[in-house]
């Protein structure tokens, strides 16, 4: 509140303040990418950005969806586990031998149809939208050991056409399908959230639920898609996970919603819901794809200075949403 | 109405009902399933049983659920116990296996408290974040829930620590007056709790908070300091449960020590009726909660279920029971009361939608 009005009066072109977060984000993954290029000779190379893209292709599209449901306030503890069920799933279907096509159909089908039961039963019953997706990620984890309790292998042609592929040049730079697709995933979320009636309610619902209710907007449909539109973003990413690991693996993801969480905060989405935007979320994945490659780079560093240092950012993020005075209810 | 219906409606309407309801069944299933699953036997002075094993091995969930019911109440949530866990036995693991002597009482008490003081500061870390930086629980937690589990990871150097330490070993698998001692220590925990909570005005002054927290702070009560004690408490029970799990196995490793606990304790303390949006609490609810979680997960291991599928039926019982206890659930499926008003539409109760 005081900086806004201190800033306004000085002069007339300042930050908008509620794009502060996502500049924040933007000007860290500047200087860790600074950073890296001037410790690193190879890091420059326009392949370390591409691979970032490759190895967290399906984390994007997975945090993409966990934006709508925090953009209204709610939370999608599932997403881990739904990732790995898809995997899970299309890998028993193809081993059994069935078309890939059907098998994608399936696998798109399934992440979506719990996410619409978490939605009704989080709206119609009134229970939070933590404990009702604690048991939908306990419900697919559950169901990837219960169709197999071992990784299966994928070697179904389309799938390993999938993963191969390289667009660009082979030699040289490249990227895989999976970030074309995950491109366009962020670009339609990007479009429904800014553009469209659904994009507008759900802000409003992130907002005051209350006053979204009294507008006349619907509360009920609007709650309800966005947790099926995270099913759909997690059965992508999970379809994306094995086109990226040829397998299904009943224990591949654990602890993932963690990370598309941080990844969602730190790209500067208030977890009350109300104000964020998927490009902030794309920079939140990034960053977190940057820390690991310069960790793998360095080689002195241990593993789990990448937890300690997303805990870290997270603090500082949080801390900043608090300064610059977005209102947590 | 006649007198047998109100006595009836007084029992299901008790806030115990269902939860006691739900264990009884469980049990009444195994032993159908499993004629000699409440044998108890009794061997070399200790009482050895399935009933007995589940105890004891529910007293870490205890431990865990007790705080988290503190932080729940007032309208807070604990993400970061799992990691407190893994920190505290890796602390106490990690100074014990540098001794020379493992075994020796005063080491392993020097390590207890050495383990106690961090995941006390660590408590106070998440109490500061949440009751004076005013950040929301489920993100000031999910900060050290990440960060913990590297810290753990980094003081056992990403190994795993075994020891060999009598006293230590003594925590998770002693035995006390024929039972295990890990139960004497989570039932004194429970006391020590309900004690403090339910003889003094504490308890009182932490369902205000979480009731109102403005409310309260208008009324006199410092919500601040109630809020930040819960999460200390909540950290001081979780570094004893990690105690409890490091000593069953007699090794530290962070990565898999209190794993999921959290989500665990959290469910052990909505089963037992204390709502997640905050306001009063239940111990004794928590800890049937917690038992349930327990023979839960003893009954998949004794039918021969893979553990991890035992998580299906983890969300079987997570659903139903929450379903029992939402009021919009059961306005919707009793319709014996119909003169009650109709269910409240969602936006009158916005509380209710924030999780944390």
């Amino acid at each position: 509140m005081t900086t806004g009005t201190l800033t306004a009066g000085r002069t007339r072109f300042r930050l908008p303040r509620k794009q502060i977060p996502v500049l924040a984000t933007l000007a860290l993954l500047l200087v860790m990418y600074g950073i890296g290029v001037s410790q690193y000779t190879a890091f420059s190379n326009v392949q370390v950005i591409f691979n970032v893209f490759i190895d967290n292709g399906f984390l994007l599209v997975v945090a993409v969806g966990m934006t709508f449901v925090i953009l209204t306030g709610g939370i999608d503890l599932s997403v881990g586990s739904v990732v790995a069920m898809t995997a899970m799933v299309s890998a028993a279907l193809l081993q059994d031998g069935m078309p890939a096509a059907l098998v994608l159909v399936i696998a798109l089908l399934i992440g979506p149809t719990l996410g619409l039961l978490m939605g009704c039963v989080i709206h119609f019953f009134e229970i939070q939208p933590f404990i009702v997706t604690l048991a939908g990620m306990f419900f697919a984890r559950g169901m990837c050991t219960f169709i197999s309790g071992a990784s299966i292998p994928i070697t179904d042609g389309f799938w390993t056409s999938m993963s191969q592929e390289r667009i660009g040049n082979p030699r040289g730079n490249f990227v895989s399908i999976s970030v074309l697709i995950a491109f366009v995933v962020v670009a339609i979320a990007a479009y429904t959230l800014a553009y469209t009636r659904l994009g507008r309610n759900v802000y409003a619902i992130g907002g005051n639920p209350q006053s979204a209710l009294l507008m006349g907007l619907p509360v009920a449909r609007t709650r309800i898609a966005v947790y099926t539109i995270s099913g759909l973003c997690s059965a992508i990413g999970g379809i994306l996970l094995s086109f990226y690991t040829l397998s299904g693996a009943p224990l591949i993801a654990v602890g993932m919603e963690l990370d598309v969480i941080a990844a969602v905060v730190i790209g500067g989405t208030v977890l009350t819901g109300g104000a964020g935007y998927v490009f902030g979320t794309v920079l939140g994945v990034l960053v977190l794809g940057v820390i690991q490659t310069l960790i793998t780079f360095d080689g002195s560093l241990n593993s789990w200075w990448t937890k300690i240092v997303i805990g870290g950012l997270l603090f500082a993020f949080i801390l900043l949403q608090r300064l610059i005075g977005i209102r947590y209810k | 109405m006649n007198d047998a219906m109100s006595r009836y409606r007084a029992i299901t309407g008790h806030r115990l009902f269902w939860p006691a309801a739900v264990l009884f069944v469980m049990l009444a299933a195994n032993t159908i399933y499993r004629p000699g699953f409440l044998s108890i036997e009794l061997k070399d002075g200790h009482l050895y049983g399935t009933p007995i094993d589940i105890l004891r091995l529910s007293a870490p969930l205890i431990l865990v659920a007790l705080g988290m019911t503190l932080v729940i109440s007032t309208g807070g949530i604990d993400l970061s116990v799992g990691s407190l866990c893994a920190i505290s036995g890796a602390i106490a693991c990690m100074y014990i296996s540098k001794q020379p002597d493992q075994s020796s009482l005063g080491v392993v008490v020097t390590a207890l408290a050495m383990a106690m003081g961090v995941s006390l500061v660590l408590g106070a870390w998440n109490g500061v974040l949440v009751a004076v930086i005013g950040i929301q629980p489920i993100i000031a937690t999910l900060i050290l829930m990440v960060a913990g589990r590297g810290l753990a990871q980094l003081i056992t150097e990403g190994q795993i620590i075994t020891i060999n330490s009598e006293p230590y070993r003594a925590i998770g698998l002693g035995h006390a007056l024929t039972l295990p001692l890990a139960i004497f220590i989570a039932l004194a925990a429970a006391l020590l709790v309900a004690a403090f909570t339910r003889r003094t005005a504490l308890g009182m002054i932490i369902e205000s908070v979480g009731g109102n927290s403005m409310a309260s702070r208008l009324a006199g009560i410092r919500s601040g300091r109630v809020i930040f004690l819960a999460y200390v408490i909540s950290a001081a029970c979780a570094a004893v449960a990690g105690f409890m799990m490091t000593a069953n196995v007699s090794s530290a490793d962070g990565n898999a020590v209190g794993l999921w606990v959290e989500l665990d304790a959290i469910l052990a303390v909505v089963i037992g009726g204390t709502s997640l949006a905050g306001g009063r609490f239940f111990l004794s609810g928590t800890i049937i909660g917690a038992l349930i979680i327990q023979t839960l997960t003893t009954t998949v291991y004794a039918m021969d279920i893979s553990p991890q599928t035992s998580l299906l039926f983890k969300a079987v019982v997570v659903i139903a029971v929450c379903l029992i206890q939402a009021p919009a659930f059961r306005a919707r499926f009793s319709r014996r009361r119909r003169n009650s008003p109709p269910p409240a539409p969602v936006a009158d109760k916005p509380k209710e939608q924030v999780p944390a």
